[in-house]
């Protein structure tokens, strides 16, 4: 049976991955990459400074009235038509939430 | 001989400015083999030199230069830097410093010079439209909202170029138009605008005789272009459905049209939400193959005899620059520079290329017939090269 075992310890390892995924904070190191990303990369279309350019301002004064939830899904998923991409499988959703928290506090 | 003492005159003073602002200026100089390079991050420009590959000085205190471009007066020797924040720089690049800077709108995001070399036109996002100012005072002289549909809406300008005879050509992103605005008359710009072009145009490129304009379409897959010789024919679209049949992959930086890739009978221009790059026939318009490539492309540029292509991706395989060769359209070289390789540059004849990374920090220099990496130079997060060369070419 070793097909099936095989894929048995495949699960098991998808579990762990994705339970220490879901419970770890993120770590210093994630926090500085993510605010490099926000800054730079997020920033080739939003402004370095969030202020706007192609996308919409993402400064504490423009979304602080958006519910949580909009903007995370916005950012998991994209926005079909519009160039917002997807960033579900380059960010986690603790790291998206980390994001949209870092946006409220205004804190970039 | 009158005219040669009035020239020994005027020189004098030059040498002795010249070498106050630049460290290593001893004597007169050209500025023919020189450049600036953009450090996004600090808002300042590194400026450099190209024969012995150095740099020359900083010039500080320009603001958000995220996204920023610049062109080059006819003479080659200011700069002028279009910054995120509105910001319009002019930059003595002899002397290695500041000569001006206005704040011209809220959002800004490039630039183009006139053919006359005297009208500078900036696009802006928001408040979306042109603004158009005098070279020599940066001094407002026309400001072209981008107005459509009936509401008085205003749409983000991208795109923007030079046309020969005063004209600028520019896209609004959130119309779906291409306008041609005449300055011949700064104060009574006349414009012609072509709506219904597609659906949001991210960037537009005219060739270098300055006949083709086109606009690349986010939107839709395909390209608007208008042919600057038979204008009252409209806006054609062409490579309509690239791609089809294909997922479209999400896009994570928009690519840039500029300049403009071509090799004999074919152009080369970034596919989005593909990761390729598109082979057009310059004659019919149509799409002659694709070549896969590494990821999304953000510039596709080619050298300046036409035989190769270089390209850069789109986060996150932004490591990553790839060389066609345009006689076989085969990728022969895969280089890997550094992390966040944001722009390259030709030298003026294509012998060496430089190309940035951002997040290593450095601008690397190639030869780009053995790929041999000839120096590297650290620069803080660099972005956008540009050489003096672009000062004499349509569109750049
Ligand atoms: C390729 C360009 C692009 C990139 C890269 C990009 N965005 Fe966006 N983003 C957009 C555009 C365009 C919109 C507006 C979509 C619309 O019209 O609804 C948007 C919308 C959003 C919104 C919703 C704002 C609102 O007011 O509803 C959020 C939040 C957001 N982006 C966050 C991010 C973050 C965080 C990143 C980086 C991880 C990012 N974006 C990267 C283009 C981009």
């Amino acid at each position: 049976m070793k097909p099936s075992s095989g894929a048995g310890v495949v699960l098991i390892f998808l579990l762990l991955a994705f339970n220490v995924q879901v419970l770890a904070e993120v770590s210093p190191d994630r926090q500085a990459a993510l605010r490099h990303l926000l800054k730079q990369d997020c920033g080739s279309c939003h402004g370095m400074t969030l202020k706007g350019g192609l996308g919409p301002a993402l400064t504490k004064n423009e979304i602080m009235h958006k519910p949580k939830q909009l903007l995370l899904t916005t950012i998991l998923d994209g926005r079909r038509g519009t160039p917002m991409p997807p960033f579900r499988g380059l960010l986690t959703e603790e790291e998206v939430n980390w994001l949209v928290e870092l946006l409220y506090q205004g804190d970039i | 001989m009158p005219n040669r003492n009035r020239l020994l005159r005027c020189v004098k003073p030059l040498i002795m400015i010249s070498c106050l602002g630049l460290t290593a200026c001893a004597t007169l100089r050209g500025t023919g083999d020189m450049g600036v390079v953009i450090e996004r991050a600090t808002g300042s420009v590194q400026i450099v030199e190209t024969s012995s590959r150095s740099r020359l000085g900083q010039v500080t205190g320009l603001g958000d230069l995220s996204h920023a471009s610049i062109v080059y007066s006819r003479d080659e020797r200011y700069a002028y830097v279009f910054g995120r924040d509105g910001g319009l720089s002019q930059i003595d690049i002899l002397q290695g410093k500041l000569v001006k800077r206005v704040i011209q709108s809220g959002n800004s995001i490039g630039g183009a010079i006139s053919q006359d070399g005297r009208l500078l036109a900036v696009s802006n996002y928001t408040p979306g439209g042109i603004k158009v100012f005098d070279t020599q005072s940066l001094e407002l002289l026309v400001d072209i909202p981008a107005t459509y549909g009936n509401e008085g809406k205003r749409s983000k300008v991208v795109g923007l170029v030079d046309a020969p005879g005063q004209k600028f050509v520019f896209s609004l992103y959130d119309a779906g138009e291409i306008w041609v605005a005449d300055l011949t008359e700064p104060a009574k710009p006349q414009i012609q605008k072509f709506i219904k072009v597609g659906n949001q145009p991210y960037d537009g490129l005219i060739t270098e005789d300055g006949r083709f304009y086109i606009a690349g379409l986010f939107g839709e897959d395909g390209l608007a272009m208008l042919d600057m010789w038979n204008l009252d024919k409209g806006v054609k679209r062409i490579l309509n459905g690239y791609g089809r049949g294909e997922q479209k992959l999400p896009v994570y930086k928009m690519p840039h049209l500029e300049g403009w890739a071509m090799a004999g009978d074919y152009a080369f221009l970034p596919s989005v939400g593909h990761h390729e790059v598109l082979v057009v026939d310059r004659h019919t318009w149509q799409q002659k193959k694709s070549i896969k490539v590494h990821g999304q492309p953000v510039f596709v540029m080619a050298r300046p005899d036409g035989r190769q292509v270089w390209i850069n991706f789109a986060y996150p395989l932004n490591d990553t620059v790839q060389v066609v060769d345009t006689k076989t359209m085969q990728i022969i070289k895969t280089l890997k520079p550094g992390k966040a390789v944001l722009h390259m540059e030709f030298t003026p004849r294509g012998e060496e290329v430089w190309v940035s990374s951002r997040d290593d920090d450095r601008v690397l220099v190639y030869d780009t017939r053995t790929f041999e990496q000839r120096s590297s130079l650290e620069m803080k997060n660099p972005s956008g090269i540009f050489f003096t060369s672009r000062a004499h070419r349509i569109g750049l």
